[in-house]
Order: structure tokens, then C-alpha cells, then sequence
């Protein structure tokens, strides 16, 4: 399939990146792929097509075997994970969670006041400071670890499936909190998920994967306009897209 | 909440009354049975034995205190470094753990002499062997408890370039922790077990010696219901060393940890 590089002024870009782990598995082969500044692209692909591998290749957390990734400037420690599991840790409090990026970098606690306060209270979490993870439901730990992310105004923000544990109305809800947060800063996302609803709702472009080895194998714009919002999931232009990448990513599969 | 007001009621209760039931199930078997002191003293005996002996023994219960005290925050302090050690270097834990081990099932029974031979001073030798006893749980609990972080969270720490001071502080530490509680609730026990062990080998030391020569001094005279008495009041140091460390363990971790949450059925 045809596809082009449209992105004009990237933040990073793979030239070539494949991964083979030690057990022999070819997890990605041949990935070119440069994401724009201010970008929201949807990594769509089923399970084991290595989306999550390529993920932590682009935050430097997995080397690939073959391939390169360019960064365009310093992004370095202006990026933000969010995992799967909302991945807290259980013996400190909301706070304290939120706190852990900047008390890395060296930020003492009173200057980090100001931020935190910010974020959480962004994401619907003001009054929860003192709370421990246990304490909360499982969408209200997903919005303290996207706060977490989000706490030192990263750049590129990367999200490995992060809603995929959760109900569906929890899930919609903080989809929409999320591209109104995206809306206003405008961070870089990538974001990966299996659900083409999400990907088709939140991303300016959807870049679809095959897996065994993982492999782009389409990259097309979502042109429904921003700001979006819940009505559009009822709406037929929204439909028309979830279709035909649901028809796309079947023939992957196929 | 009555409802559960009265299941802690039975919790307090229930043992209690099997444990009277148990006592008067003795009494009543040594009086009907017309059993000698000397063989089976009963309960009651023992009871007005401890009344009478009890300041007398309280002496040698410091004694035996003192040792498994030390004993317990040697093994705390050098387990635990033994355990951040072990984390920081994966040869260092691969080349020492088996020793650790080794020296774990080795008896102290069968060591203790030795010890004693080569330690002059009594209270160090004494040390020595309950210390023996009481660190592996300590250096096994926390070296797994090191290396049980999430590992993702250990991702995100290095993802914001974590230094490997930072990761142990605010990472590794504090996910050991409850392992290293549930390690020392153990060594305490054992260093107890380990002190009176040691106290056996090394029989009379000094001037001042420790309970457990007192239960052997008492069984060679044939004084059996004080070796009851002092039994009764070792059994009890180990029960409250295992209440104060349950305590401190929930102190530290009860507002996270699973273990300390209550269950909601």
C-alpha cells in the first residue's frame, strides 16, 4: 500500500527501526514514521503487532536492532508515559505520584506546588492530594498517571493503551478529557490502542499495523475537525471513518 | 458495624475460652489421675510457681531479652545492607547469597560450641549465634523485595533519567519494605529461639546468666514446675516481640500495604 510522509516539521522521525528480541521473535521490521509537532497520531494494530514495542523504542526505553530514531531538537526528558496499568506507586499519595517527574529532575517540593496543583486539578482531581491509590477507582488512578505524564509539560506525550482496562463510560469520558487537554497545550501524542473507535475519535492520523513482524502497512489523516467533542460519536461522518478503518485493519488481518 | 463488633468479640473470645478449657482439661486430669509435680506440675501449680519464682526469673528474662534485642537490630542493620548490597550488584548477590544459605541450614546447635570457643567475651558469642539464626530472613525477604519493583515504574524512573541513587531511595526502598517488615516479624521470633539456643550450648556463663539456664539449672534439680514458670515466660517474650513487630509493621505500611487493608466481603 501507498503511503506517503506528509508530516512537514516532525519531532522525531524512524528511518528503518525494526526489533528482533533475544528469543529470536521479529517484533517490528522496517518502521519509517515521523510524527509533526503537535500531532495526535493512533498507533491501531491487534494485539502483538508490536505497537507497544515501537512505543518504548520511540521513549528510548527498548534500543531497536536495526533502524534509528532522529529527534528534532531537545526533547530528551520532556516525555511523558502512560502505561497500560496506571502503574502508581501504592505507598505514596496522589501528590506525591504526581510529584515523582519533577522530584527526579531535582524540583524541591514548594516550587512543585504551583504545577501540581495545575494538573490535577486539569484532570478532575482536586481534593484527592492526600488520597492513596487504593483509595480511588480504577479511571480516577488512570487520570492521576496521565497526570503524572503531564506534570512537567512534556512535549511528547506517549500512551500505550492506557484506556483499555477500563468500562466503556469511564473510558469515553477520559477520551474526551484527554483531547480537551490536547486541544489546549498541544503536546505531541502518540497514542496506541486496538479499538479503532478511540483511535478514529481522538487522532488527526491513524497509523495501522500488521503484525509477525510488525509492520506499517497504512497512515491516513483523520480530517474530522477539532474540537471534538461527545455528540460526534453519534455523528455519521464518524461512523464513515471508524468503517472504513475497520475494513482496513480486517484486510491486515485477513 | 455490630455485626462486625461481634465477630471481634468471638475473635478475642473463642481462643480464650479453648485455652481454659485446655488448662482445667490439665488440672483436672493431674488431680484425678494424682499425677507428682515433678513428672506434669498443674496449671494452677505452675501459676502460683511463677507468682513466687517470677522476680527471680525476670533477672535471667533480661538477660535473654538483651541478647535477642541486639541480636534482632544486628541482624535488621546487616541483613538489610546485605540486601541493598546484594541489589546494586547482581555478581556480588550471585558470588554470596549460597554462603548466606549455607550458614542459614547449618544447626546452631552444632556451631554454637565453636563460637563460644573463639568468641572470649559471653555476651558477643551468645550474640553471635542468634544473630545467625535471625538475619537470613531479613537478607532473603528484602533482596526479593528490592527486586520486586514494578517494572514499569522502573521504566518511568529511568525514561526521567533516574540516577541510581534515586531509584533506591524512592523506588526499590519503599517496594521493599513490607517484604522487610515480614523478614524481621520472622527474625524476631528467631533471634529469641537463637539467643536461648546459644544460652543452652554455653550453659553457666558469668554471673549473669540467661533464662535458658535457668529452665536447664531447674530441670537437673528436678524443679519442674519452674521450668514451667520459666518456659510460660519465654513463650510470652515471644509472643509480645511478635505483637510489637506486627505493630510497627502496620505503623509503616497499614495506610497501603494489602496486607494490613481490611477485607470488605
Amino acid at each position: 500500500m501507498k503511503r506517503e510522509n506528509y508530516e512537514t516539521n516532525p519531532i522525531f522521525s524512524l528511518g528503518g527501526v525494526g526489533k528482533t528480541f533475544r528469543s529470536g521473535t521479529e517484533a517490528l521490521s522496517g518502521i519509517d514514521l515521523a510524527v509533526a509537532a503537535g500531532g495526535f497520531v493512533s498507533i491501531l494494530g491487534p494485539s502483538g503487532c508490536g505497537k507497544s514495542t515501537l512505543l518504548r523504542i520511540i521513549a528510548g526505553l527498548v534500543p531497536p536492532s536495526q533502524g534509528r530514531v532522529h529527534w528534532e531538537g531537545d526533547v530528551g526528558r520532556h516525555i511523558g508515559f502512560v502505561f497500560q496499568e496506571p502503574t502508581l506507586m501504592p505507598w505514596a499519595t496522589v501528590w506525591d505520584n504526581a510529584y515523582l517527574p519533577l522530584r527526579l529532575a531535582g524540583c524541591p517540593r514548594a516550587a512543585a506546588e504551583a504545577p501540581i496543583a495545575a494538573t490535577l486539578a486539569s484532570l478532575g482531581l482536586a481534593g484527592f492530594e492526600k488520597a492513596y491509590p487504593r483509595e480511588l477507582s480504577g479511571g480516577m488512578r488512570m487520570r492521576v498517571s496521565i497526570a503524572r505524564a503531564l506534570v512537567n509539560a512534556p512535549r511528547l506525550l506517549l500512551l500505550d493503551e492506557p484506556f483499555a482496562a477500563l468500562d466503556e463510560l469511564t473510558r469515553f469520558r477520559l477520551n474526551e478529557d484527554l483531547l480537551r487537554l490536547w486541544e489546549r497545550h498541544r503536546w505531541t501524542v502518540v497514542f496506541v490502542t486496538h479499538s479503532v473507535f478511540e483511535a478514529v475519535f481522538l487522532s488527526k492520523r491513524i497509523v495501522v499495523m500488521t503484525p509477525r513482524p510488525g509492520r506499517i502497512i497504512a497512515d491516513l489523516p483523520i480530517d474530522l475537525p477539532y474540537p471534538r467533542d461527545a455528540g460526534l460519536r453519534t455523528a455519521p461522518d464518524y461512523a464513515d471513518r471508524c468503517r472504513a478503518v475497520s475494513a482496513l485493519l480486517s484486510e491486515t488481518i485477513a | 458495624m455490630s455485626a462486625r463488633h461481634r465477630e471481634r468479640i468471638i475473635e478475642i473470645a473463642a481462643p480464650l475460652a479453648a485455652g481454659a478449657l485446655f488448662l482445667a482439661a490439665w488440672e483436672a486430669v493431674v488431680r484425678w489421675k494424682g499425677i507428682p509435680p515433678y513428672i506434669l506440675p498443674s496449671p494452677l501449680v505452675v501459676a502460683e510457681t511463677l507468682w513466687r519464682d517470677g522476680p527471680s526469673l525476670l533477672g535471667s528474662l533480661a538477660v535473654t531479652l538483651r541478647i535477642t534485642a541486639a541480636a534482632l537490630l544486628a541482624a535488621v542493620v546487616l541483613g538489610g545492607a546485605l540486601a541493598v548490597l546484594f541489589a546494586q550488584s547482581r555478581l556480588l548477590e550471585i558470588s554470596l547469597f549460597p554462603y548466606a544459605v549455607i550458614l542459614q541450614v547449618t544447626p546452631i546447635v552444632a556451631i554454637a560450641p565453636l563460637i563460644i570457643i573463639w568468641v572470649n567475651d559471653t555476651f558477643l558469642s551468645l550474640l553471635i549465634c542468634a544473630w545467625i539464626v535471625a538475619f537470613f530472613p531479613i537478607v532473603a525477604n528484602t533482596t526479593l523485595g528490592l527486586n520486586s519493583a514494578d517494572r514499569n515504574l522502573v521504566d518511568l524512573f529511568r525514561l526521567y533519567g533516574a540516577s541510581r541513587w534515586q531509584m533506591l531511595r524512592y523506588l526499590r526502598l519503599p517496594a521493599a519494605l513490607p517484604y522487610f517488615l515480614a523478614g524481621v516479624r520472622i527474625s524476631g521470633g528467631l533471634a529469641l529461639i537463637g539467643a536461648v539456643v546459644a544460652e543452652f550450648v554455653a550453659g553457666a556463663g558469668g554471673t549473669e546468666t540467661g533464662l535458658a539456664y535457668r529452665i536447664l539449672e531447674a530441670g537437673y534439680r528436678l524443679q519442674i514446675p519452674r521450668l514451667f514458670a520459666a518456659l510460660l515466660m519465654l513463650s510470652a517474650a515471644g509472643i509480645a516481640i511478635f505483637a510489637v513487630l506486627s505493630w510497627l509493621s502496620r505503623r509503616l505500611i497499614g495506610h497501603w500495604h494489602e496486607s494490613a487493608l481490611p477485607r470488605e466481603d
